[in-house]
């Protein structure tokens, strides 16, 4: 069998990797026998040379009545049942890939079926747990769309589930020809040993080199990552929490004149506390380290983590909407996070342990911006671009809230605002926690105005542009009625243009006709 | 003068489909019902604690609800929806005005659902579901016949402009 990602796309029915049932549940056997072989140790000394009777116990039982042979007997069958019953549900797991579909089946009793049609694919998630990467293994996630949940080929060989990656998106992305290079480039089989082969895999690169140009890529720098987890909003309340927590014990103690009750107030509170908070930050660390972004041909691919690792490919035309925020702390060092709302999700944790919709955990004003870029191939224009940058600030020709909006919005009455282009609606808010979403027009699924009793005294409005569920929600609250109207109005054009001109979804289906 | 401008207006002047006057009974058995629950449950500490000052939570609830009843025929007839070349927009509410335009080439399911109530009057809501759970998009208050004939319409034209997500 050869390594070329056709052998696996070719229509016909595939195995997992062979090591799957250990990978999937075999870890958890492991540790059972462990605590029995733990727990009997003594017992087993004892009886071997002998020990005083304890009485009452199965196992006493068991040697007293000379059953031992019939014991070790059924403990030797149910142990092969279940390595019987792994071995044939591995057998009976299968899948396979037709130039539309991706059909899984699986189970010994109840069989299921589950079938993916390749144009509807919102992601492709590679997640290789530290376990599966000692054995070269990887489980490839394909995510549909949000009612059609994801289809797992859980575990692949590691460099055959990159290949088969690139070729379903390949087909996917609506190319008629088939790319000479695409298809029959298999990854080259790394010389020598198997010893020598994981090694290699274990240290090679999160993201090969040979992928993308370095000028389309971004990569995190772990200094910044522990930095920015540090400063992040969480690390704000952390703060005000304690505060309140100390203040409230010092003013207790003071009240009932014992100092001592207060400091141990303290102490048995905030300390539990922070040692959750210290180890939440250590995880988010670890997930984030060795994060690196990087625009593929077929699309955005997000690659991260440090012992398992696991990147995800959002092909063009996937991404429904994307936020570029800032908290108060991040603001001297000009740091930005760049999120995204996307149909369906995968089960697979993003990077910090957050959901998989952080595209940039932490980065540059000119780092977020390229990755807008990257994020939105076809859908942004340059001067769409420059218009965003402006916008980061104050800048941009947005259209804000009115003077008298000033007691909805304290502080970003200046800066709340909205920007409908023909390409993309762009929403701004906030003053102390910026924020600032673009909806592309070709995505927006409807869009909303409305108004309360209290805008309504002040004359102003909300907009609202609704795309798929996700953590960004865009919506503008506070601007003058007149420009509310407008921007409604002139959005119902605009989204019936785009999404008519849009053809990113299949986003190779022009070039390839040779 | 000023309350004019302050009031969101989207294509005020255009024709708006109402939706059936009959709808204003359907709508006031539901705020009745729904109204006699809460109130009785608010007044539950009331009834329990014997405090004589605790009646003024059922008495509160008791007034929003007959005022809402009240309001009834207005906010009925505040419900409208159009038909444009590309999308159908629907407007509703008095004091909390919501206006939402949906492409026709969005809409991926259209609905017809008909509550108790609804069947008793002879009418119908017509329900449209699109890629977002926020656009959230309903007729309430068709004749039968209305909303068998608007969704046969709305699925004719979204079929002619389908468009991906």
């Amino acid at each position: 069998m050869t390594d070329a990602p056709a052998a696996l796309a070719d229509g016909e029915w595939h195995r997992l990797h062979p090591a799957t049932p250990l990978l999937r549940g075999g870890a958890v056997f492991i540790a059972i026998a462990a605590i029995v072989i733990g727990n009997l140790r003594d017992r087993v000394v004892d009886l071997l040379f002998g020990a005083p009777e304890y009485g009452g116990d199965p196992i006493d039982e068991i040697v007293g009545r000379g059953l031992v042979p019939l014991a070790l007997l059924g403990v030797l069958v149910v142990i092969l049942v279940i390595i019987a019953a792994t071995w044939l549900s591995w057998r009976m797991h299968t899948f396979r890939i037709t130039d539309e579909l991706v059909e899984v089946r699986s189970g010994l009793l109840f069989r299921t079926e589950r079938k993916g049609r390749l144009d509807r694919i919102q992601g492709i998630n590679v997640n290789r747990p530290l376990l599966a990467r000692l054995f070269g293994a990887a489980r490839l996630e394909i995510t549909l769309g949000a009612g059609d949940g994801s289809v797992q080929l859980a575990y692949l060989s590691g460099s055959r589930a990159d290949a088969l990656r690139g070729e379903i998106l390949r087909r996917a992305s609506g190319a008629r020809a088939r790319d000479a290079d695409a298809a029959a480039a298999p990854t080259a089989a790394p010389a020598g040993s198997l010893i020598e082969q994981r090694v290699g895999e274990l240290v090679a690169p999160e993201l090969d080199p040979a992928l993308v140009s370095p000028d389309r890529v971004v990569r995190m720098h772990p200094g910044r990552v522990i930095a920015s987890t540090l400063l992040s909003g969480g690390t704000v309340w952390i703060i005000v929490l304690a505060a309140v927590v100390v203040s409230g014990s010092v003013i207790a103690g003071a009240a009932s004149g014992e100092p001592i009750a207060a400091v141990a107030g303290i102490v048995f509170t905030f300390i539990p506390m922070l040692i959750g908070w210290v180890s939440f930050l250590i995880r988010r660390i670890t997930r984030s380290l060795r994060f690196s972004v990087a625009a593929t041909t077929d699309g955005l691919r997000v690659g991260y983590g440090l012992l398992e690792t696991t990147n995800e490919t959002l092909p063009p035309g996937r991404i429904h909407s994307l936020s570029i925020s800032q908290n108060l702390l991040w603001r001297p060092f000009d740091w930005w996070e760049v999120r995204v709302n996307r149909a369906g999700s995968s089960s697979a944790q993003g990077a910090a342990g957050r959901q998989n919709t952080s595209v940039l955990p932490v980065g540059t004003r000119e780092e977020a911006l390229r990755i807008v870029g990257f994020a939105l191939p076809g859908l942004l224009d340059e001067d769409s671009r420059a218009v965003i940058a402006a916008g980061l600030g104050s800048g941009g020709g947005f259209t804000t809230s009115p003077r008298r909006a000033a007691v909805l919005r304290w502080f970003s009455w200046r800066r709340n605002g909205l920007l409908v282009r023909p390409d993309a609606v762009l929403l701004r808010r906030g003053a102390i926690w910026r924020d600032l979403v673009v909806v592309p027009t070709a995505r927006v699924q409807s869009v909303a105005a409305s108004q309360g009793p209290l805008e309504r005294a002040l004359g102003v409005g909300s907009l609202a542009v609704h795309t798929v569920a996700g953590p960004i929600v865009a919506r503008v609250g506070a601007l003058d009625v007149h420009d509310v109207e407008d921007s409604f109005a002139r959005l119902a054009t605009t989204t019936t243009a785009a999404v008519a001109a849009d053809r990113s979804q299949r986003w190779r289906s022009a070039e390839g006709t040779a | 003068m000023s309350e004019q401008t302050a009031r969101l207006e989207v294509d005020p002047a255009s024709d708006w489909r109402p939706v059936s006057s009959r709808y204003v009974v359907v709508d006031l058995v539901g705020t009745v019902v729904s109204g006699v629950i809460i109130t009785a449950g608010s007044a539950l500490p009331w009834l329990i604690s014997g405090l004589p000052w605790l009646v003024a939570i059922p008495a509160a609830v008791a007034t929003i609800v007959l005022v809402t009843a009240v309001l009834t025929p207005r906010r009925v007839r505040a419900i409208g929806y159009r038909l444009r070349d590309d999308d159908l927009v629907v407007r509703r509410g008095i004091l909390r005005q919501r206006i939402v335009a949906v492409p026709y080439g969005r809409m991926q399911l259209v609905d017809i659902s008909r509550g108790p109530v609804d069947r008793w009057a002879g009418l119908s809501e017509v329900k449209l579901v699109t890629a977002a759970a926020a656009s959230n998009v309903t007729v309430p208050g068709l004749a039968e016949a209305d909303a068998e004939e608007l969704r046969d319409r709305l699925v004719a034209l979204a079929e002619t402009r389908r468009a991906g997500l």
